[in-house]
């Protein structure tokens, strides 16, 4: 495996993080990037408890942002466990949206590697347009890299034409210096995407975190030719942190990563914020929560 | 999705707006007097001269012109202010009044960071989170010294000097005011301060705060004019000490001038610093570093990061990484929230910059300059990287105070320390490295004042700042930074 080791400095990435959030995002520059944050969204329900009528639900949301503003963009993906595929394949089958489905014993991935691919391929089967796998984070820190590589490289095979986002979990890697040779692992396995967290282990996503992601992504960018994907996934509620996250894609990768083919928010109740935002750029007022539907 | 180009586009269909810090708070006065004795008086004959935008080449304000008269007239009211007040009185009350001074200005912070702005050109990013910031810090800082002078100096008594006579640059207006009246106050001295003639407004607005601070008359004085009144005051004879902050050949006269006087004298002066990046650095990190060490506050700056030192294996990763980095300085309106890069401060400095970028270019070196479209009106620069240098170029030894980055690239350890030392300044330095052992090895070997690892252009009113060599003798900053202030006895 070609790679060497990037050194990633802590308090030079959170001063960096500091400069790139300190932009002031005003009128048009804000309309912009919110309706962009929109189409960017994997809007998500990873719950024990879903059921069939909630993933109906979130669905049809999915496809009905806020009908009584036609030109709003949709989502770009809807997030789902594995049995819910065929479910919302049903709903959304005459979209645009895609269907994300976390697979690979997600979200602590401790199960055998062939019980992971046939999970991958059921999903695949059922109609799955992406694929979230987890890295396997205990042989990861035990330092077993090739597992964790190969392991990525025989899902990318299971996903066939499925996109495969690879889910790093972070907040279980603790340093930066580990997120960045993870992230390098991934690209090279064949991740389309790198996805900072499963939203299950605190922290999820950190802007200096998805920051050393994104640097990678542009590394290797630079190496290969190759694009690869970024997904930052949970803790991320709010439009203003999301245009933070837009800027840092922005300024570190350029106009070609300003899209939902290269970049994703994991997120649940973003898309309602940024409705609310949207339209108090274009009416003036804020209007009460429960103007927005809250599937 | 191969792509056979691997270039990033920075020119993105979201660009941001506009988002031009306010104005409307900002007061400043159309004609501005002296600050003598703790009233603003005109000058003794009447002249005046303005002050511009370098943003829009607009004028701002007339700032009267101190002659021969009026600096004796802000001697004798230090010097009275000095022997009957302000050296006799407890040193806990001076504290107060410092005190009073520091969050007077945090009170007034967006108003000094806008004015700073409008008159020198920088960003309105900078002046607010870091110049006005350090400048109440540091007022706050040797505030708290006032009262433990007795500490200081272990088995010595520090007395004061008695009346300073204090001359700063145009790069950091009301930071360098602050650096060289906090530790005077806190000592017990009395002060003239003589602002650079480009950027006056900034420390007459303090001249405001001062007086609203109800400071003893006559304890700060500030009076405007350029180099005639700056020699008038290093060459007044009831002045006790000299502090100077700017271009080393008016240091050297100045040492020539006080030569055999017995005043005591401290000297800022140029830079030429070397930073260092090894192979095992963390890379986006330490291009940051370099960005902010040549690219901060327009490159005007004293320790600028001004010769980079690659070593070979990284060297075109780092300076592809620096050209698409320097793509993404925002270049324009010194108001605007989100600009990085604002104007040169004045006509005279962007000729100087010009010429340097031309003699780089004769002399073989290899350009690069960001693609960004400067404004018409006022004095602008685009960020700029030279490669294909050696020690010998010119744009490496000698001093641009500009947006301009010398580039040479080392293979050893031994070869980077000898050639970061080869130069007649000695200022600062940056290292990079994730080794650090690299770090204390390289550090101790070179001869500067401040040496920053993983870091650069990082201040603190508690760490002291000065030059080896042509830089500057006496420290500003710190314990450090009292010492100029005091003889010890």
């Amino acid at each position: 495996m070609e790679m060497y080791i990037n050194h990633i400095d802590q308090v030079g990435t959170q001063e960096r993080v500091a400069r790139l959030f300190s932009r002031s995002i005003k009128k048009e520059s804000k309309i912009h990037a919110l309706k962009t944050v929109l189409s960017m969204i994997d809007l998500t329900t990873l719950e024990g408890k879903d059921s069939p009528g909630k993933v109906k639900q979130l669905c049809y949301k999915a496809a009905h942002l806020h009908d009584q503003f036609p030109d709003l963009p949709t989502v770009a993906a809807i997030c789902v466990y594995p049995t819910m595929v065929p479910i919302a394949k049903k709903v959304l089958e005459k979209t645009d949206i895609n269907i994300a489905a976390v697979a690979t014993a997600f979200p602590s991935g401790m199960t055998s590697l062939d019980y992971k691919l046939d999970e991958v391929k059921m999903v695949v089967d059922a109609g799955a347009d992406e694929v979230d796998m987890v890295i396997s984070r205990g042989k990861f820190l035990r330092g077993e890299y090739e597992y964790v590589a190969d392991e990525i490289a025989q899902v990318k095979v299971a996903c066939g034409t499925a996109h495969l986002k690879v889910i790093l979990e972070t907040g279980e890697l603790v340093t930066l210096d580990n997120v960045r040779f993870a992230s390098d692992i991934a690209m090279v396995a064949g991740a389309d995407f790198i996805k900072t967290s499963t939203g299950k282990v605190s922290p999820a996503a950190t802007p200096p975190v998805a920051l050393v992601m994104l640097e990678a992504i542009r590394d290797y960018y630079k190496k290969t030719g190759k694009k690869i994907g970024m997904k930052p996934a949970g803790g991320i509620s709010k439009s203003k942190l999301a245009i933070q996250y837009l800027v840092m894609v922005k300024e570190t990768l350029g106009q070609d990563w300003l899209t939902p083919d290269l970049f994703r928010y994991g997120a649940s109740s973003l898309a309602n914020d940024v409705l609310m935002q949207i339209l108090k750029q274009t009416t003036g007022v804020y209007q009460s929560g429960n103007y927005f539907s809250i599937d | 999705m191969a792509s056979t180009t691997k270039t990033l586009d920075f020119k993105t269909d979201w660009e941001y707006s506009s988002a031009p810090e306010s104005t409307d708070h900002i007061h400043i006065e159309k004609k501005n007097n002296l600050f003598i004795n703790g009233e603003f008086i005109p000058p003794a004959k009447g002249t005046y001269f303005k002050t511009i935008n370098p943003a829009n080449e607009e004028k701002l304000a007339d700032v009267a012109k101190a002659e021969l008269a009026d600096v004796d007239k802000a001697v004798k009211a230090a010097r009275s202010a000095y022997d009957k007040v302000w050296s006799k009185m407890e040193p806990a009350e001076r504290g107060k009044y410092i005190y009073r001074i520091a969050r007077l200005i945090q009170e007034h912070a967006r108003e000094f960071a806008v004015i700073e702005s409008l008159d020198g050109g920088k960003p309105i990013r900078e002046s607010r989170d870091i110049d006005i910031p350090l400048v109440s810090a540091h007022f706050f800082y040797y505030a708290g010294w006032a009262d433990k002078m007795e500490y200081a100096f272990p088995g010595k008594q520090a007395k004061s000097i008695g009346v300073t006579g204090q001359i700063i640059p145009w790069n950091f207006p009301l930071l360098m005011a602050a650096w060289k009246i906090a530790p005077a106050l806190a000592t017990g001295n009395t002060v003239i301060l003589k602002p650079a003639e480009t950027t006056p407004l900034t420390a007459l607005k303090l001249a405001e705060i001062i007086q609203e601070a109800d400071l003893p008359p006559g304890v700060v004085n500030i009076i405007n004019g350029a180099g005639k009144t700056g020699q008038a005051l290093v060459e007044h004879p009831d002045i006790d000490k000299i502090a100077f902050t700017g271009s080393t050949e008016v240091g050297k006269l100045i040492m020539k001038t006080v030569a055999g006087t017995g005043k005591k004298f401290t000297l800022e002066l140029g830079g030429k610093a070397a930073n260092i990046i090894f192979e095992d650095a963390a890379i986006d990190q330490a291009v940051e570093g370099i960005i902010n060490g040549i690219f901060f506050n327009q490159g005007h700056v004293c320790c600028a990061g001004s010769r980079l030192f690659v070593q070979e294996s990284i060297a075109d990763t780092i300076i592809s990484k620096l050209k698409d980095r320097m793509e993404t300085l925002i270049v324009g309106d010194p108001l605007d929230k989100n600009t990085d890069i604002g104007a040169i401060n004045s006509k005279m400095q962007l000729d100087k910059i010009k010429m340097y970028v031309e003699i780089g270019k004769k002399e073989g070196g290899t350009i690069h300059q960001s693609s960004c479209a400067l404004p018409e009106k006022g004095y602008w620069h685009a960020p700029t990287l030279f490669t294909d240098l050696s020690q010998s170029h010119r744009i490496v030894q000698e001093e641009i105070f500009g947006p301009v980055l010398a580039i040479q690239t080392f293979r050893t350890v031994d070869e980077v320390i000898t050639k970061a030392n080869n130069t007649p300044y000695g200022l600062s330095g940056g290292v990079w490295t994730d080794k650090g052992s690299k770090i204390f090895k390289v550090t101790q070997a070179i001869r500067s004042g401040v040496l920053w690892a993983n870091t650069f252009n990082t201040f603190d009113p508690a760490s002291p700042f000065g030059g080896y060599k042509e830089s500057g003798m006496g420290r500003e900053g710190g314990l450090e930074g009292l010492m100029p202030y005091v003889n010890l006895v």
